[in-house]
């Protein structure tokens, strides 16, 4: 029976992959969310090939700009930065939503990312992978930290770890008291968040060993004990949580950040039907499953946990309950501009002694 | 007829060289030159003037990472003479035949691998869990881990490292060439070790000491990698903030105009270097 | 003369890992003299020069200069000095820099450095010269450069290890003479080793022939040349035609031997009579063989024959005639009379030879 079911899919695949012409799609993603074993399924029930670019939020936005949206045919950036990019630069194209199958997105999440990404009444992007920012702790050394401002802790003196990014420059602003996604709008009471959290880091400055750049550079830091606390992506404690129960991922008082990774049509895209293919394919729950338990994080697929790891979703459960999930502060857009401030105000406490 | 068809060759000849120089030279300069010089204004808009070069001398974070990186570079350079100079003496004129090849050979092995992994290399000896610190307190040293890692030193060294050879190379060559009669005849004629190195190594050397310290100085000045993995939170390069400009901020309109004022810098300290040591570029860089 | 000789060598040994390049050499070169030191290359002349120079340290045996021993002292701080085989100027000093390196070294006295280094030049005869760059002098001039510097340190010693080799023909005739004239000027003592025969026989006070690490003859040009000591000696000072053969008779010091192709002949021995039967060598030079056109003329019917002419190498006073033996094929080489006698001699003739024993050496062959 089941066997039948199988053989059943293959052969309607390989029908579907005879009347549609296989493509080669280009994929600019980050590191996870294409395992092999998806891209093998996919390859053999599509007959389309996939190549792989791994890279981050800005690479990506620099390197279709270089291409003014070239170079690959879907690219996976976060939402908050999409309908920035696209009035700056004009790099993608809208999401033709008929070739979407939307009934296997989470509703919400779907619609609240089509509301991010929209710029000129044409939404651009639709939803992935979802997670947080937040604070990963040694708890059995530095059990006191709870808070973003606790990384300036003397108690944590020369063990403290953050990126020189504009996530903490938010993140310190909400534990401060202060809303910085309310300020968006408004640039000058923006400023005015940025001047003080610039103040506080600055101070900060000697408790830090060093900032950060890359997940695997921050995950061997806190794995050798060098670092006690760090702010950091949720999965990366939970994958460290794995070879040490001491450390773990733990959602901040002030609110952990929740950001969703999309998929998005760059403007020059050649390979439609295959980005199509692929978008239907992953959202599926039983790979978007596969996914999670790969890059750690959980997608806005229906009924995509389900098939998720039992140890993933304890230490998922153990970090948030009810009120940190209630307390997850979502990115909205970032206006233009904004980022030119931001990067000023990291500048100067870059060059601050 | 005949010198038509010799006008074809050399114009044959000379087209890929010329192709090259173009297409991925005077080309992407004259882009890059064309981004530095255009302003935004708002949304798509772009208007022509030199306020991203403004920008740079407004800011002191930006000139005085500048300098920074360029006294950072200036020193690596020395350092890294200082040190290969020896190897090189020692390669070049006490080593014969087959220990003279191996010894050669040793010093490319580290270059087999990539910069990122020779980087990588490093912080595992450095970092405070590391194999120095481990060492030093076993042997009793220190008494508590001692962290060497995310400081200029840390830079210095890795900086070094990873331009030694490009030092080394051209050190062997100009000192292989020079007679060992040349050196007994310095002793013979009363000369100490001193004053010989002073008065005949370093002179011949200077070609090849030249074209080192120009190599090593721009491979320094260049170096994004090892500054940013080796550095502290105090350790700023140039070229991370031009890459900070260009994939970060987006504005690769300052990000070009800091790129511009890069390689005036480098071709500056390069053209003083040539006038302070009385070389020529053809003398150094054409051997 | 004086009391003691500027340069002694005692037993000195020198030993690579695999071989002896100086064995047992023993010399005293007195001051003011010319020395040479001449033997083929690979003789160990060239160790035992830079042994002397302080480049090399002896494994046994001692070596003074005026007296004092050099063992231990570095070549910078001997009393020699050294013109190298391809002169070694410095190219990235002028010529006023190059000569006065040595007097730098010593601390002396710039404006003193001047005067003497305008000097020295001036006495190898290139006035002015000091600010030229090495490489816009002749040959020539870079030699004199090159003793100049060597002797504007007034060293007791100086040595000359083949300087003349890069040099050519023309020039190297010109410049035995000159090295003569500036010893001699100088009044210093040279010690030059050559492979040249001709270097060493023209300039030298005393020469000593080198072979396989060991001094063969130490004498003056003549003695060398007329009184060889050994067969080694005999072949490589001056041209000789050598016979290799068994001797079938000795009278006093007059051996006769056969050679190997079955002619007879005589010569002298001085270095000990060989029994009968030993193998001996006979070498004779080519100005002592006489051409004659009759046989009737030789007197004593020694040493005499009838040879074809095989070829006549014209070269004015120094013309040779190479000669044929028309029984066992030997060749040997004379002197052609400068008398116009056997002017028109050509190939094919025949020609009576003879030569008396005493001019002809016969050494017994080695290793027998």
């Amino acid at each position: 029976m089941k066997l039948g079911l199988v053989s059943t899919t293959v052969l309607i695949a390989a029908l579907s992959g005879t009347t549609v012409s296989a493509e080669t799609l280009r994929l600019l993603t980050w590191g996870g969310y294409a395992p092999e074993e998806v891209i093998a399924m996919f390859e053999a029930e599509t007959g389309h090939t996939v190549e792989v670019t791994t890279s981050n939020n800005e690479e990506m936005i620099a390197k279709l700009r270089a291409t003014n949206g070239g170079g690959f045919d879907l690219a996976q950036p976060s939402q908050d930065r999409i309908a920035s990019a696209q009035e700056e630069f004009g790099i993608y194209k809208p999401i033709d939503m008929t070739r979407v199958d939307a009934a296997q997105f989470i509703p919400s999440m779907l619609s609240a990312t089509a509301e991010n990404t929209t710029f000129d009444g044409e939404v651009f992007g639709l939803p992935h992978v979802w997670g947080t920012s937040g604070l990963v702790v040694n708890t059995a050394e530095a059990g006191q930290v709870v808070d973003y401002t606790d990384l300036c802790d003397a108690s944590v003196a020369g063990n403290v770890s953050y990126r020189l990014k504009r996530p903490t420059l938010i993140g310190f602003g909400y534990a401060m008291g202060l809303d910085p996604f309310a300020a968006y709008a408004d640039l000058d009471a923006y400023q005015e968040i940025l001047n003080q959290v610039e103040e506080t880091l600055t101070a900060c400055k000697p408790n830090v060993k060093t900032y950060w750049d890359g997940g695997d550079e921050i995950k061997n830091l806190l794995r050798s004990g060098e670092v006690v606390a760090a702010m950091a992506w949720d999965t990366g404690g939970w994958q460290l949580n794995a070879d040490n129960a001491d450390i773990t991922f733990v959602a901040p008082a002030a609110g952990a950040l929740g950001w969703i990774d999309t998929f998005v049509l760059p403007a020059r895209g050649r390979a439609d039907d295959a980005a199509y293919d692929w978008i239907n394919f992953v959202m599926r729950p039983d790979i978007a499953a596969m996914i999670t338990n790969t890059a750690g994080n959980f997608t806005a697929a229906v009924g995509g946990d389900e098939g998720v790891s039992a140890d993933l979703k304890a230490r998922y459960q153990a970090s948030f309950d009810q009120a940190a999930i209630d307390n997850i502060k979502w990115y909205p857009p970032v206006p233009a501009g904004l980022e030119a401030m931001e990067g000023a105000t990291l500048d100067r406490i870059n060059a601050a002694n | 007829m005949r010198s038509d068809q010799s006008k074809l060759g050399f114009y044959l000849l000379l087209s890929p060289l010329l192709l090259w120089l173009v297409t991925l030279i005077i080309l992407p300069h004259m882009g890059l030159f064309a981004v530095s010089i255009s302003e935004k204004v708002g949304v798509r808009e772009y208007e022509t003037g030199f306020g991203n070069y403004a920008v740079f001398f407004n800011e002191p974070l930006y000139w005085r990472t500048f300098a920074r990186t360029a006294i950072m570079s200036i020193m690596t350079t020395v350092l890294t003479l200082l040190l290969g100079f020896p190897i090189a003496y020692y390669i070049a004129k006490l080593m014969r035949g087959r220990a003279k090849t191996t010894l050669f050979l040793m010093c490319l092995i580290p270059f087999w691998v990539s910069e990122l992994v020779r980087t990588f290399g490093w912080m595992i000896l450095l970092r405070e869990t590391g194999v120095l610190s481990n060492f030093l307190q076993f042997t009793g040293v220190i008494d508590g881990p001692v962290e060497f890692l995310y400081n200029d030193a840390a830079i210095m060294v890795g900086l070094v490292y990873t331009s030694i050879l490009f030092m080394i190379v051209p050190l062997v060559t100009t000192l292989d060439s020079l007679d060992d009669s040349l050196i007994e005849a310095g002793y013979d004629l009363g000369g100490s070790g001193f004053s010989i190195l002073r008065e005949i190594v370093i002179p011949h050397a200077m070609p090849g000491i030249v074209s080192g310290c120009i190599v090593v100085f721009m491979l320094s000045l260049g170096n994004y990698l090892t500054p940013i993995l080796l550095g502290g939170k105090d350790s700023l390069w140039f070229t991370g903030l031009i890459y900070t400009q260009f994939i970060t901020r987006f504005n690769w309109e300052l990000g070009s105009a800091f790129g511009f004022l890069l390689l005036a810098l480098s071709s500056t300290i390069v053209f003083l270097g040539l006038k302070l040591s009385r070389q020529s570029l053809t003398n150094t860089m054409g051997r | 003369m004086t009391s003691t000789a500027d340069l002694v060598c005692r037993d000195l040994t020198k030993d690579f890992t695999d071989f002896r390049a100086v064995d047992h050499v023993n010399f005293e070169v007195p001051n003011g003299s010319f020395f040479s030191i001449l033997g083929p290359s690979g003789c160990g002349k060239t160790t035992l020069l830079r042994m002397i120079a302080g480049f090399q340290f002896p494994t046994s045996g001692d070596l003074l200069i005026k007296g004092k021993s050099m063992i231990g002292v570095g070549p910078n701080k001997r009393p020699v000095s050294m013109v190298f085989q391809h002169l070694a100027l410095f190219p990235m000093m002028n010529i006023g820099k190059n000569v006065g390196f040595g007097l730098r070294q010593r601390g002396v006295a710039e404006a003193e450095i001047k005067t003497r280094v305008g000097r020295i030049l001036e006495r190898v005869g290139l006035p002015g010269i000091q600010d030229r760059s090495v490489d816009q002098l002749s040959g020539g001039q870079k030699q004199r450069v090159a003793i100049a510097r060597c002797m504007v340190l007034e060293p007791d010693v100086l040595l000359l290890d083949e300087p003349l080799g890069a040099l050519d023909l023309k020039l190297r005739e010109h410049m035995k003479i000159e090295l003569k004239t500036l010893q001699a000027e100088f009044n210093t003592t040279f010690v030059y080793i050559t492979h040249d025969q001709s270097e060493a026989l023209v300039m030298s006070d005393n020469i000593a022939v080198m072979n396989n690490g060991r001094f063969d003859q130490i004498g003056t040009a003549e003695e060398l040349y007329y009184e060889p000591s050994n067969a080694f000696v005999a072949g490589f000072v001056g041209d000789a035609n050598r016979f290799d053969g068994k001797v079938v008779g000795v009278d006093g010091q007059i051996v006769s031997i056969v050679t190997d192709g079955g002619a007879e002949m005589r010569g002298k021995t001085t270095a000990g009579v060989p029994a009968m039967g030993q193998r001996a060598q006979i070498f004779v030079r080519p100005e002592a063989i006489a051409l004659l056109k009759d046989p009737a003329q030789t007197a004593d019917h020694m040493n005499t024959g009838e040879w074809i002419v095989d070829s006549v190498l014209f070269n004015g006073a120094n013309s040779l005639v190479i000669l044929r033996h028309p029984k066992s094929g030997e060749t040997i080489h004379a002197t052609l009379p400068q008398t116009g006698t056997f002017l028109g001699l050509s190939k094919g003739q025949s020609v009576h030879t003879s030569w008396a024993p005493e001019q002809a050496r016969c050494f017994a062959t080695e290793g027998q």
